[in-house]
């Protein structure tokens, strides 16, 4: 008796490993880099402090990154970036959650690079989109490492651009994402 | 030994439980650390109205400042308000290190040129480090180069004069910035019913109107007392409009110069019986 009992703890003890350790997996140094490219000016910025989990048995996605981390090459147009155009004292945070459906080769985390259709809602400057991206997620040697790219219209999010600088400032701007994704317990 | 199974296969249950219901956002947000968040754009431009803000350049910033104080407003308009006669002050000011600017300017009026040093020492911030004020030191020195009918003997010391500040700002909120300016001015050389140093507490604020548009006001209170009756304490108001890399300042001042000896202790103007200066400060950072 004393032997099933134990048994079963155990049992029970590593399913609830099994199903937490193996099916999501996290990045707290993820990349996202924007890059708008208009008639006077291309400008860059690159956030290497993102934070991303992928849970691979529900197919789901979350993105989690500080406006402020953004970096730019030119302090000023970080400052302004923040203070007139993300006002990010006010809206500190993006956001993205997204599903997809996951295939079986991924789900077991065969090595493979998988093109996924990733839907979901992206919230920047307060304001929430719904998107369709194209993603992909690679498995290699047991490692997941994600790779993202869509555009962002800036007026979708009600970023305000002044007439001045009309040509300095992209209507679209890309978005890249990388993750390096390490299991999470 | 079966209390001790129950509890743990209701640990581990509930654990499991947990996991399933929590939202990948919410694991995010917990695993989120918290940064130093500094207080951005407390002041938009180097300047508020005549003076320093606490605003120093980035390193590599070069930020070329052109200046303009007309004739008084209440010259009616034989001088067309003023608009006739303009003294001007060019100054470059750059970045040395984040928080060290050097900059050299010259102002029209009295033929002065100065050269000054400003450095921060502290920086507003919340979050991980939590700093209420944001502190910069300012140190100049001015050389008037035009001859003073006044002295009899008006060698190149006698034309000298320091000036050192503490700059104290904080932001209290999105719309609201505040700085105390503890002043301290030397000259060098001065007439019998004047001191040669001066201490003054420059008082100023910046008020958002719009993401773009503020209202500044700027007023420096002169602490020692002279005989010279004939200088106020400068006042000034103005609009600050700010663009990309420009900030422009449409300004109204008693203060003629612009030069902080000038301002400071030279004020002449009665603010409110309209001995009002009408100027621009416009700058342009590189």
């Amino acid at each position: 008796m004393k032997t099933l009992k134990l048994a079963l703890t155990i049992v029970l003890l590593l399913s609830a490993v099994a199903l937490q350790a193996q099916d999501r997996y996290l990045t707290r140094t993820g990349h996202i880099k924007f890059f708008s490219k208009a008639p006077l000016e291309d400008i860059e910025a690159n956030n290497n402090k993102v934070l991303s989990i992928v849970d691979l048995s529900k197919g789901e996605v979350a993105v989690d990154l500080l406006i402020k981390a953004f970096e730019f090459e030119k302090k000023l147009m970080q400052e302004h970036f923040n203070e007139n155009y993300l006002e990010s004292d006010k809206y500190p945070k993006s956001t993205f959650k997204g599903t997809f459906s996951v295939p079986e080769g991924l789900k077991s985390m065969t090595d493979g690079v998988y093109e996924l259709d990733v839907k979901g809602q992206l919230n920047i400057h307060g304001v929430t989109n719904d998107i369709e991206t194209k993603s992909t997620l690679t498995v290699k040697g047991g490692k997941l490492s994600g790779e993202l790219k869509f555009f962002v219209a800036v007026k979708d999010y009600k970023i305000k651009i002044p007439n001045v600088v009309v040509k300095n400032i992209a209507e679209q701007v890309e978005v890249t994402a990388n993750f390096e994704y390490e299991p999470y317990k | 030994m079966r209390k001790v199974y129950i509890f743990l296969a209701v640990i581990t249950l509930a654990s499991n439980y947990v996991k399933a219901q929590e939202d990948l956002l919410d694991i995010l947000n917990s695993e989120q650390t918290e940064e130093v968040n500094t207080t951005l754009a407390i002041f938009k431009g180097a300047r508020l109205i005549n003076g320093h803000t606490i605003v120093t350049r980035k390193m590599g910033e070069l930020e070329f400042v052109i200046s303009h104080r007309f004739g008084r407003i209440n010259t009616g308009i034989d001088e067309f308000f003023g608009l006739d006669g303009a003294n001007v002050r060019f100054s470059l000011e750059y970045g040395i290190t984040d928080n060290l600017t050097a900059g050299i300017g010259r102002n029209s009026f009295e033929k002065v040129y100065d050269g000054f040093l400003k450095y921060g020492l502290l920086k507003q911030s919340t979050g991980e480090k939590n700093m209420p004020i944001s502190l910069t030191a300012f140190s100049s020195m001015a050389i008037r180069t035009l001859k003073d009918p006044d002295f009899t003997e008006d060698d190149f010391n006698s034309k000298v004069s320091y000036t050192h500040q503490v700059l104290i700002a904080r932001k209290f909120n999105d719309k609201f910035s505040f700085q105390l300016a503890p002043t301290y001015v030397h000259r060098n050389k001065v007439l019998e019913n004047q001191e040669n140093d001066i201490i003054a507490l420059g008082i100023g604020g910046r008020m958002k109107l719009n993401t773009r548009v503020s209202l500044n006001a700027e007023y420096y209170y002169r602490l020692t007392e002279e005989l010279d009756a004939s200088y106020k304490d400068s006042l000034g108001v103005g609009v600050e409009i700010e663009t990309g890399g420009h900030v422009f300042h449409l300004n109204f001042t008693n203060s003629r110069s612009m030069v902080e000896r000038g301002f400071i202790t030279e004020t002449d103007g009665n603010f409110f019986k309209g001995d009002i200066h009408f100027g621009f400060n416009i700058s342009r950072v590189f």
